[in-house]
């Protein structure tokens, strides 16, 4: 089994430490990884602003380099919803549909896939898990508040294998960090107030580190974090997982 | 966008200048969404309700045509008078001409957003009728010269002292006073005097049964009620949408309506409407308004089996945070960002942005109304219509060219973290809206790309 590795285009240049987590687990477990160096974005930033009809080019890259592989995996909920529900083709529509079914996001894939049920992870600190939206609602990572369905979370079932690590809870446990791609900028405002809500939640509660399968969200709240002088820290999901004891 | 135009992050940065208080808007919303999350987990079967809700609505979307032709019959059999407004103009002139007609110049009037979206009291009071809103917190709003900010929830904007204050200057209570029960009192026996007065009455509908012929009309307050068997015309006007084929399907719809608005399990009043009692005239508005048109967008139609509980609103985070009258519209939050564009592309373009698409709308909706994914869809169709501002869009084409180039990414990227890092302040200024009140990532010495090149380079 290859999987080709996806790597969102602002984890690459802002947090090349989560991409290389994801890269050094996946190996780990015994996959093989590739990682098509010519990658770019998924064109969720345009899409998401109205300009969906731009980014054809961004889906004739991500065919080009990864419908070869038997799996495509990405650290990001939100890219790989948007890559599942808006890849198209006119020219090679077999193939953007394949794309559209091989893709996963990382917890998705450790859980479904490899159906992972140890982990050597150790991760001394308390530990606040946000929930990404399109990764939870999108691509039902775990269950949602809203829906009166049995409760379950794939990002749960893996860190509670990490040793030492303390989950903390939440007085809302799925609420919206506000990041929301262009949105951020475009309503700075409640961007913002939204960011350091949900923030004020998991440090109210504790928690040292904030984890979640999004960098956007993290890359979001850390930089709120950073401005009021938190200690509290974010760090990659897959941060977490890679952690081994030194 | 031309400067006249309202903008929601403009208005919603405004709302933020009081921290304090959004934290009491938002806390206040998030509480309602608490009881409603309690109702509904109290329903084991909630997720069928909500699919039975959903279809019984698509049903009546693919065959409104006939629906109202046989809820017409039967409400005119009935002895129902039947008027039919193509638009809020029309709808307007209609209530006009009956007050008119019976020498009528005050009017009391039960809840009804579709007379908001009509800007029917305006009309009216340029006519010289004055409109008395017996819904005690629109009542509130209509004291304080403003718009609804919530459709459940009409005053759910403004604090008990603000009332009271209000109270003392309209009613005459004593200054300072901000007890919600003496308060509500004095609303009550303010409005008693109207109710005993008013010749007409004017009335919503949350469902109109096309098998009977019938209407009713929820409340809690039971104003509806005393407005319309004190009237010796009763007035009700409705969308086209609120028509349901049978009385048994209200079953269905009066488990949903309350527990997903604010957590009862039923309003206190479900009134039915079905003939004049004697001596009484009933007219009965059917309002189109555009939404024949939006029964006509594929994408976009199914927002036409919103039954007004503003579930959708009240777990909005975006909506908790900016308040209701940021959306610039009757209907506020994210229901309301996808009808508006509806009613006027330019006037509410801005609407459909005003969402990071998180997705707890369409979880919520009672008739499960794909709402983020309509407002996803309204952003295509306002960026093609040419509704979005020039400086966007050339923004978007060069991201759009370097996203799609390797190349011109590599090098942008590189360009990029080398501004971070050597000339911080080129980003890290107040221009930089990401930087008014949040760090910039700290740049790394390389992409995860070159790391790879170094330490990988085995692969291709």
């Amino acid at each position: 089994m290859t999987v080709g590795l996806f790597i969102p285009c602002y984890v690459n240049q802002f947090y090349p430490g989560a991409a290389i987590a994801t890269l050094q687990l996946l190996e780990k477990l015994g996959v093989n990884v590739a990682f098509p160096p010519n990658q770019t974005c998924c064109g969720q930033p345009m899409a998401n602003s109205g300009f969906e009809h731009l980014t054809q080019g961004c889906n004739d890259l991500i065919i080009k380099d990864f419908a070869k592989y038997d799996y495509i995996v990405c650290p990001s909920g939100s890219c790989v919803l948007h890559i599942k529900e808006h890849i198209h083709s006119e020219k090679e529509p077999v193939k953007a549909a394949s794309v559209s079914h091989k893709i996963y996001e990382l917890v998705e894939f450790l859980t479904d896939v490899l159906k992972v049920e140890n982990l050597n992870a150790h991760f001394p600190y308390k530990v606040g898990v946000h929930q990404s939206c399109h990764g939870q609602r999108g691509l039902k990572l775990s269950q949602m508040t809203e829906l009166v369905e049995p409760d379950f979370s794939k990002p749960l079932q893996l860190l509670n294998m990490v040793k030492e690590l303390e989950i903390i809870p939440l007085d809302r446990k799925d609420e919206c960090c506000g990041f929301g791609g262009t949105f951020c900028v475009a309503e700075e405002a409640v961007s913002v107030k939204m960011g350091k809500d949900r923030i004020a939640d998991h440090v109210s509660h504790g928690a040292e580190y904030i984890t979640g399968a999004d960098m956007s969200c993290l890359m979001h709240m850390e930089g709120i974090l950073r401005r009021q002088g938190s200690k509290t820290k974010v760090v990659h999901i897959a941060e977490i997982l890679n952690a081994e004891k030194v | 966008m031309s400067t006249q135009t309202k903008d929601h992050a403009e208005l919603a940065e405004i709302f933020n200048k009081d921290e304090a208080r959004v934290n009491w808007h938002d806390e206040t919303l998030w509480w309602v969404r608490q009881k409603r999350d309690k109702a509904a987990h109290q329903i084991p079967e909630w997720e069928l309700l909500r699919e039975t809700a959903s279809q019984i609505k698509n049903n009546v979307l693919s065959n409104l045509n006939n629906y109202l032709v046989q809820f017409e019959a039967q409400a005119k059999a009935n002895g129902v008078t039947v008027h039919w407004a193509a638009n809020a103009e029309e709808h307007n002139q209609i209530v006009h001409s009956l007050l008119t007609k019976h020498g009528i110049d005050r009017m009391v009037k039960s809840k009804s957003m579709l007379t908001e979206e009509c800007h029917l009291n305006e009309y009216l009071s340029q006519h010289g009728i004055e409109v008395i809103d017996s819904d005690l917190g629109e009542r509130i709003v209509q004291l304080a010269d403003e718009p609804p900010s919530h459709i459940v929830l009409p005053c759910i904007h403004k604090k008990k002292e603000e009332i009271g204050e209000l109270f003392h200057k309209h009613l005459g209570t004593p200054k300072g006073n901000a007890d919600p029960q003496f308060l509500t009192e004095t609303a009550r026996q303010h409005l008693r005097e109207t109710f005993l007065t008013r010749k007409a009455a004017l009335t919503g509908v949350n469902f109109a049964i096309a098998e009977t012929g019938e209407f009713v009309v929820c409340t809690n307050e039971g104003n509806a009620d005393m407005g319309a068997h004190l009237a010796d015309i009763h007035i009700a006007s409705m969308g086209i949408e609120k028509i349901i084929p049978q009385r048994k399907h209200l079953s269905v719809f009066l488990r949903l309506l309350t527990r997903s608005a604010t957590g009862q399990p039923i309003t206190t009043y479900s009134s039915h409407f079905k003939k004049p009692r004697s001596g009484q005239e009933m007219h009965l508005i059917l309002v189109d308004n555009q939404r024949t048109v939006q029964l006509g967008r594929k994408d976009f139609r199914n927002s036409l089996k919103c039954i007004r509980c503003a579930a959708c609103m009240n777990t909005c985070p975006v909506y908790r945070r900016s308040g209701g009258h940021s959306y610039h519209t009757a209907i506020a939050g994210p229901i309301g960002s996808i009808l508006a564009p509806n009613l006027d592309m330019r006037k509410f373009a801005d609407l459909p942005f005003a969402s990071t698409l998180c997705g707890s709308c369409s979880n919520v909706c009672p008739v499960k109304i794909n709402i983020h994914e309509q407002l996803y869809k309204w952003r295509q169709v306002l960026v093609k219509e040419g509704y979005v501002g020039t400086t966007k869009k050339l923004g978007m084409q060069a991201m759009t060219l370097t996203l799609s180039s390797p190349g011109f990414f590599k090098t942008a990227g590189k360009v990029g973290r080398f501004v971070m890092k050597y000339a911080p302040f080129a980003v890290s200024n107040p221009l930089n809206p990401w930087y008014k009140q949040r760090e910039m990532p700290a740049p790394p010495k390389e992409s995860f790309g070159e790391w790879y090149q170094k330490n990988r380079n085995h692969a291709k």
